[in-house]
């Protein structure tokens, strides 16, 4: 068996084990639905974040636009239900995508620490700005539309639209990241000096970068809107301190700058949580503190990192010392 | 021949110290030319000058006829005006193949190009630079885990990559074991003679510039002391008291 | 936006925004100088910084609760939060001093979230004050109002503020201290421990805020979210003055303490925090900008 069968094998089980999941597991439905919403979150983070070096605590803020634009869209419009849901996502994905194309040249010209902090500062405001915006239902929200049908019906509906995005994200950034784009956004992040010196349009591939995060995170604003079935400013769309963290946390835990490492990063953080929700109730955010520090600290590198060190050769990792390079594939 | 590189009086400063005072060079197209002086006196700021890492004080810089004194780093290097960095800068996380693959030359970047695969020519061409410089069997190594001269090396062949018109190189043999030398030289001069590409080089290594270069500026204290031909300056009493023993 | 109006058509209540600012400024200015040296000395930005504000808030609250004057609270705030300081610093902290600065703004991040949680889990989630039991100062005939306790604040910020600066260029921790911010290996040859710098300085940091805190208590609100407004605070007054140039913190202090107080009034008190953060990602932007014409970036 060689890796290609091993690859597919794995996606077969994967894709198989999300098709059916919320068929043998109906009461875990909703809990599903955001384990594939974590997965989208920690890959998208990861393009910026462990491929690019650019760590955003403002994401959130694509995710946020997402949400908001589906439900008014679904609120001024007299469409049908299925009709303004895709048009409002469609809708959604083109404000997040422009505000990234926008913003992107502004932000993404700082670096480092200037630029994770300026991420924060930038969905905190978008947060509180929408919280007093009177359109958008300051403080109290919008509620959007309801599906027209079964409760269980609708978590259905919506569970599989958060896992066809989710799969959708994984397999655009197995392309990407094999493209040149990929390995721009590499170069970025190993010394960006070095690629402006070698005539890379670094300012092209940083805002391409965040357009493609912003293309799948303002999709899935509107079907999570509706499957929590209210958008609150800084509860859902722009919660920062929740969703906005937690994405950076599940890409590091699970190994960033990796496909696979946000992935499991999302799935171990998400199970974690629903465990800590269950058992320690009120104390979770307290533990998501003390996680944050204990992953920094310890455990920066990942899984994924973990087991690279441990196994390269299952990464297609030439080690140093082998005489004859062995005709390994790319690294994953 | 035409001069390919043009620097005009150009002046630099940081706070107080003045690291370039009014200095003017030529290259001509598909020379080489050298860049000497002792510690400090100004040569990599002059590189940096040139290829628009810092905007310069005053004085103008045309490379193929063309003003690039105000314009940034990517833009220059697009241009075909390429530079080595003293320190050796590769990108380590990506393995030698994939540091080559990303040195291609970057003149377009339409949406389909950026989101494109690498055809296999660009492959080949990387598998055979590296060869060229002795790191084939190296190629899938991550670059970071390369040792100091692989890097430089490593460094070069990204250079040649690149396809420039024309290679700033600084200190080429700094840090290479002293058996290697003449390989790098030989590749230098090579690239030169095989590719038509110009060459201005920073060197300590005297009998490393001697050899290699046609013509050579001496640089001290920020300001040109002399050039000439290497025999000139070998004798010039300047040149000799400027590095007073050194080297 | 009529409160413009009322800002123009009376100018006295633009004193009373000023003199507001100023106060409340000198507290921001406290704790950015806090942050400073932190950043400086160990190049670690906390961003654990508006936490401590918050603890030495509750020192204060529950001590006056329990009958002690606030104002005696202040030295007490100082020294629990010097503890707790030095005690974070040797769990955590020392961990990512040589790290990449990423990973100790995570790891501080980690902290803040951590110690905000605890805060609302032990104190709850309510917004709290002490009572000082002052007066309060009538000025311009009586439209504007200063209560004394925020004058009396206001001065101990700027004592506490110069004690340090002194402290520092006197002292021979303090020398320690400059030494090691300026070259760290030059200092460990010199005989210097750098770890027990890096602690100290660490601590006293958090010592710092803590007093502030307490000053806050007093005179305005403490609540366990308050936190990260008070990091952002301390972080664009350092941005905008510059690492080493305390005048300079003090006036962008004020500065800063004057235009929330505008932002508040004109814009309504529920937009103050969307003011703030976004005059946060306003100035790193335009800085910047700047830089890049002289094709540099922040760094």
């Amino acid at each position: 068996m060689n890796d290609a069968t091993i690859r597919g094998a794995v996606y077969v089980l994967v894709a198989s084990a999300g098709l059916v999941a919320p068929l043998l597991f109906p009461n875990f439905t909703i809990q599903l639905a955001f384990l594939w919403l974590m997965v989208l979150f920690a890959l998208t983070w990861d393009i910026l974040g462990g491929q690019m070096g650019y760590n955003s605590f403002g994401n959130i803020l694509l995710f946020g636009l997402g949400c908001y634009v589906t439900a008014v869209l679904q609120r001024d419009t007299e469409l049908g239900f299925y009709v303004s849901l895709a048009a409002g996502m469609g809708l959604s994905m083109i404000v997040a995508v422009a505000a990234a194309a926008i913003l992107g040249p502004l932000i993404l010209a700082m670096r480092g620490h200037y630029f994770a902090i300026c991420t924060l500062g930038l969905g905190i405001a978008v947060a509180d700005i929408f919280a007093g915006w009177d359109y958008v239902g300051a403080g109290s929200g919008i509620v959007p539309r309801l599906y027209p049908g079964e409760v269980a019906d609708r978590n259905f509906f919506y569970y599989y639209i958060l896992f066809a995005l989710a799969v959708a994200a994984f397999v655009t950034l197995r392309v990407l990241y094999r493209s040149r784009f990929g390995l721009a956004i590499n170069a970025i992040r190993d010394d960006e000096d070095k690629a402006e010196a070698m005539g890379i349009h670094t300012t092209r591939y940083k805002v391409a970068a965040w357009m493609v995060a912003a293309f799948f995170l303002g999709l899935a604003g509107g079907p999570v809107a509706g499957l929590v079935g209210f958008v609150d400013p800084r509860d859902l769309a722009f919660a920062g301190p929740t969703f906005g963290v937690w994405m950076v946390l599940m890409a590091i835990l699970g190994g960033k700058g990796t496909l696979w490492g946000p992935v499991i990063g999302a799935v171990v953080f998400h199970i974690t949580q629903e465990f800590f929700w269950t058992y320690f109730l009120g104390w979770q955010r307290v533990m998501l503190g003390l996680l944050i520090v204990l992953i920094v600290v310890f455990f920066p590198m990942g899984i994924m990192g973990w087991l690279r060190e441990k196994r390269p050769r299952w990464f297609g990792e030439v080690v140093r010392g082998e005489a004859e390079a062995k005709a390994g594939e790319r690294a994953a | 021949m035409s001069a390919l590189l043009e620097v005009h009086n150009v002046s630099k400063a940081f706070g107080g110290v003045v690291a370039n005072r009014d200095i003017s060079l030529r290259v001509s197209r598909g020379r080489i030319v050298g860049l000497i002086g002792p510690n400090g006196s100004g040569k990599t700021t002059l590189f940096s000058s040139i290829v628009g890492y810092h905007p310069v004080d005053s004085g103008s810089i045309t490379f193929e006829g063309r003003e690039i004194t105000s314009l940034r780093v990517p833009e220059i290097a697009r241009l075909g005006l390429v530079r080595t960095f003293q320190q050796t800068r590769i990108y380590g996380k990506m393995n030698c193949i994939q540091n080559m693959q990303i040195s291609v030359p970057q003149a377009r970047a339409t949406v389909g190009e950026m989101f494109s695969r690498f055809p296999p020519e660009v492959t080949d061409k990387a598998e055979a630079l590296l060869d060229f410089v002795g790191l084939y069997s190296k190629r899938f190594l991550r670059a970071g885990d390369l040792s100091f001269g692989q890097q430089k090396l490593l460094e070069f062949a990204m250079a040649l990559m690149n396809q420039p018109q024309m290679l700033l190189l600084d200190e080429p043999t700094a840090g290479i074991n002293p058996t290697l030398i003449n390989g790098l030289i030989e590749r230098l001069q090579r690239a030169n003679a095989d590719l038509g590409i110009t060459l201005l080089v920073i060197e300590h290594n005297m009998r490393v510039i001697m050899n290699l270069a046609e013509h050579i500026y001496c640089l001290a204290h920020g300001e040109l002391l002399a050039d000439g031909a290497p025999a000139e300056l070998q004798k010039d009493q300047r040149v000799i008291d400027a590095y007073l023993g050194a080297h | 936006m009529d409160n413009i109006q009322v800002l123009l058509q009376a100018p006295v209540f633009n004193l009373q925004l000023l003199i507001d600012g100023l106060l409340i400024g000198a507290i921001f200015a406290l704790a950015a100088y806090g942050m400073a040296l932190v950043w400086g000395v160990m190049n670690v930005i906390n961003i654990a910084q508006g936490e401590f504000v918050m603890l030495g808030g509750y020192v204060t609250i529950y001590l006056s609760l329990a009958g002690m004057h606030p104002l005696l609270t202040v030295p007490v705030a100082f020294v629990a939060l010097f503890v707790l300081g030095w005690v974070l610093y040797r769990a955590v902290i020392f961990r990512v001093v040589d790290k990449d600065l990423f990973i100790s703004i995570l790891a501080t991040f980690g902290l803040s979230i951590l110690l905000q949680q605890l805060a609302n889990e032990f104190f709850g989630a309510d917004v709290r004050t002490a009572e000082s039991g002052l007066d309060t100062v009538f000025l311009a005939g009586g439209t504007v109002t200063v209560a004394q306790i925020k004058l009396v604040a206001f001065a101990t910020a700027i004592v506490l503020g110069f004690a340090l600066m002194v402290f520092l260029k006197n002292s021979r921790l303090g020398q320690a201290i400059r030494a090691t911010a300026q070259n760290a290996r030059a200092a460990r040859i010199q005989g210097i421990d750098t770890d027990r710098v890096y602690a100290t300085t660490y601590a006293l940091n958090a010592a710092i805020c803590g007093a502030a805190g307490a000053l806050v208590a007093m005179t305005w609100i403490i609540h366990p979210y308050l936190g990260l407004a008070y990091t952002v605070r301390s972080f664009m007054i350092v941005i905008v003055a510059g690492l080493g140039n305390l005048l300079g913190i003090i006036f962008s202090g004020a500065g800063l303490g004057m235009a929330e107080q505008y932002a508040g009034f004109v814009l309504g008190a529920e937009f103050q925090t969307a003011f703030l953060f976004s005059l946060l990602v306003l100035i790193l932007v335009l800085r910047n900008l700047s830089l890049k014409r002289r094709r540099k970036y922040l760094k």
